[in-house]
């Protein structure tokens, strides 16, 4: 019982002494099985009731602790509160998907722009705007999504709330991360490859498109990811800017149709068809990153941290 | 010869610059504007004064009765949100601390299987995972039934319960804790762990003396990590309470903001808020900026 655990542990285990055979309390590198069984126990609370709140948005009844069968009743098939049918949770889906593209195509562009353009530029001017946008990834959500509310509201009034001042305001919001991976990135690349192209006659676009740009793929493509899915999520700032059942997505809806009490189980479908949607984001982003950074001795663990923005 | 040097960076940075200062360095100073501006008296309607020198302090000091003043509404709830705050983090430490820990010395070769588990909940929404809450504290839902069989009638755990908001806090945060837990544990050079074993500490003593003192970084910036959030979070105790027993301040600013005549106490209270938070605020960018460079 000791061997196996015994080289589980990350620590080199040493030759045991015969008498360390007897499984000794006082064994400083036996597994600790207590520890173990509290990380699962956590990660069983942690899981659970997701497994369960997707379980019953495929139940065929109301009901959400009695099991009745299997069906797609909740997404398609009833005609009138299934996601497909309800028109309030379709528009939803939809404009959850439009959120995350346009703020994807826009912010991601922008910030790794920017981060380039601020890492090379030399001044106050640059450093005091990289630690604005440090300041934009920072500051509460709910403060952030106070001013744009106001900004939109008052000042930008001709931008109603709707659509655009969402996408406005999710730009905004998801701009640093780009920004602050692509930085990231730039510190381990150096800058021996730029010099060695500028050497050879590069100007700088030249260095930028041929060198640079290939060299940060896997961090524009992990930052495209985390942008991707944060939209799909995000709920503060879609909550305070959204005006009406056409610009609502599914985020907001899951929140308003249920502190009411009023949720059925077509929101554990809505609810599901999210946890999807990101599922398949990180299938993806997981994929695409280890093909974009392959010959870098990456290991899946390394992907794994890049696209859930843990570097 | 530097500008010309200096331009095609300037050039790439520029959209981005802007971008930030329109739409978030303006939409800061809105918020200051409104917070002091006037209140039109005739259409209920917040009038934004740009100019400092003409600002009113009537907003801030409305806002200061609020808090302070013998009918003050405002101090209770921000006394139940810090109350709030201080349980649901230290549970998040409590709780995550002993799975992180787990995960970065001694999960071994599962390693990769524990850290999935761990990351998934960042990939649920927030909204999902709190509705996924709701079905099991339902009147009849898996967690009454759980009570039922050992003899315990329902709870209204939905009701308005401090306890199932602080819960639901600590649920809702504690994954961003754990992760940086556990990348400030798993950096802990390993030679530091065995020269405390070398040295004749055992399990327990190397974790006091050695691990303890090394994790008080990422416990500080995963403290911050939750309380950022959790002090502007309204959404939590909506959805598990809404009840006013449980209001925070995140409520009261939300509500504000969409009550006609009071959004200009909203803004003030919110850079209240930003002013209390910007300290730790950039705490945390400095101590992750000194993580970063080593």
């Amino acid at each position: 019982m000791t061997a196996p655990a015994a080289t589980a542990t990350e620590s080199p285990a040493p030759a045991e002494p015969a008498a360390g055979k007897r499984r000794s309390l006082l064994n400083p590198w036996r597994h600790p099985w207590f520890l173990e069984g509290f990380t699962w126990l956590y990660l069983i609370w942690s899981l659970a009731p997701i497994v369960v709140a997707v379980l019953f948005s495929f139940n065929n009844g109301k009901s959400q602790s009695a099991w009745q069968g299997f069906s797609w009743r909740w997404y398609f098939s009833d005609p009138v509160n299934s996601v497909l049918h309800d028109p309030q949770l379709h528009a939803a889906v939809i404009q959850t998907v439009r959120l995350s593209v346009l703020t994807t195509i826009i912010a991601v562009p922008l910030g790794v722009a920017f981060a380039l353009g601020i890492n090379r530029w030399r001044g106050a001017i640059p450093a005091t705007f990289n630690f604005v946008m440090i300041l934009s990834y920072v500051i509460p959500e709910l403060i952030f999504g106070v001013s744009m509310f106001i900004a939109f509201t008052t000042l930008f009034s001709s931008v109603h709330l709707g659509t655009v001042a969402e996408v406005l305001g999710l730009v905004t919001w998801n701009v640093s991360w780009p920004a602050i991976v692509v930085q990231a990135r730039l510190v381990t690349i150096g800058r021996q490859y730029e010099e060695a192209a500028a050497d050879l006659g590069a100007n700088q676009f030249q260095v930028a498109r041929r060198v640079l740009l290939p060299l940060l793929a896997p961090a524009i493509f992990a930052s495209a990811v985390l942008v991707f899915s944060g939209v799909i999520d995000d709920f503060v700032i879609v909550d305070l800017l959204s005006s009406s059942a056409g610009n609502t997505p599914m985020s907001v809806i899951i929140y308003s149709t249920q502190h009411g009490g009023n949720g059925g189980p077509a929101l554990n479908a809505l609810g599901s068809i999210m946890l999807a949607m990101s599922l398949i984001i990180v299938i993806l982003g997981y994929i695409g990153y280890r093909l974009l950074s392959r010959g870098e001795g990456n290991t899946g663990l390394a992907a794994l941290t890049a696209i859930s923005g843990e570097n | 010869m530097k500008l010309r040097k200096n331009a095609f960076w300037i050039a790439l940075a520029l959209p981005g610059v802007l971008w930030l200062a329109v739409l978030f360095i303006v939409p800061i100073y809105a918020v200051l504007a409104i917070g002091m501006g006037k209140l039109d008296q005739l259409i209920e309607a917040p009038v934004a004064v740009w100019n400092p020198l003409d600002w009113s302090s009537s907003g801030v000091i409305n806002v200061w009765r609020d808090i302070f003043g013998g009918a003050a509404f405002a101090g209770p709830i921000i006394i139940r949100t810090l109350v709030y705050t201080v349980i649901a983090s230290l549970l998040c430490l409590l709780i995550g601390y002993p799975a992180a820990y787990f995960v970065a010395r001694f999960a071994g070769r599962r390693k990769a299987l524990f850290l999935v588990l761990l990351i998934a909940p960042f990939w649920i929404s927030y909204m999902m995972r709190m509705l996924a809450w709701i079905d099991l504290l339902s009147t009849g839902g898996y967690v009454n039934k759980a009570l039922g069989w050992v003899g315990i009638s329902p709870v209204n755990w939905l009701g308005g319960s401090a306890v199932t908001v602080v819960l639901g806090l600590v649920y809702g945060y504690i994954p961003y804790l754990i992760m940086v837990l556990y990348a400030g544990l798993d950096r802990i050079d390993h030679a530091q762990l065995e020269a405390g074993r070398d040295l004749g500490l055992g399990r327990f003593r190397t974790f006091v003396y050695v691990t303890l003192p090394l994790s008080r970084q990422p416990i500080l910036t995963g403290l911050l990590i939750t309380v950022l959030p959790m002090l502007g979070d309204y959404y939590t105790n909506q959805m598990l309470s809404g009840a006013a027993s449980t209001s925070m301040i995140g409520n009261l600013i939300q509500g504000q903001l969409g009550t006609p005549g009071l959004e200009g106490q909203g803004a003030v209270l919110s850079l209240m808020l930003l002013l209390v938070l910007l300290i730790p605020m950039v705490y945390y960018v400095i101590a992750t900026n000194r993580e970063a460079s080593q």
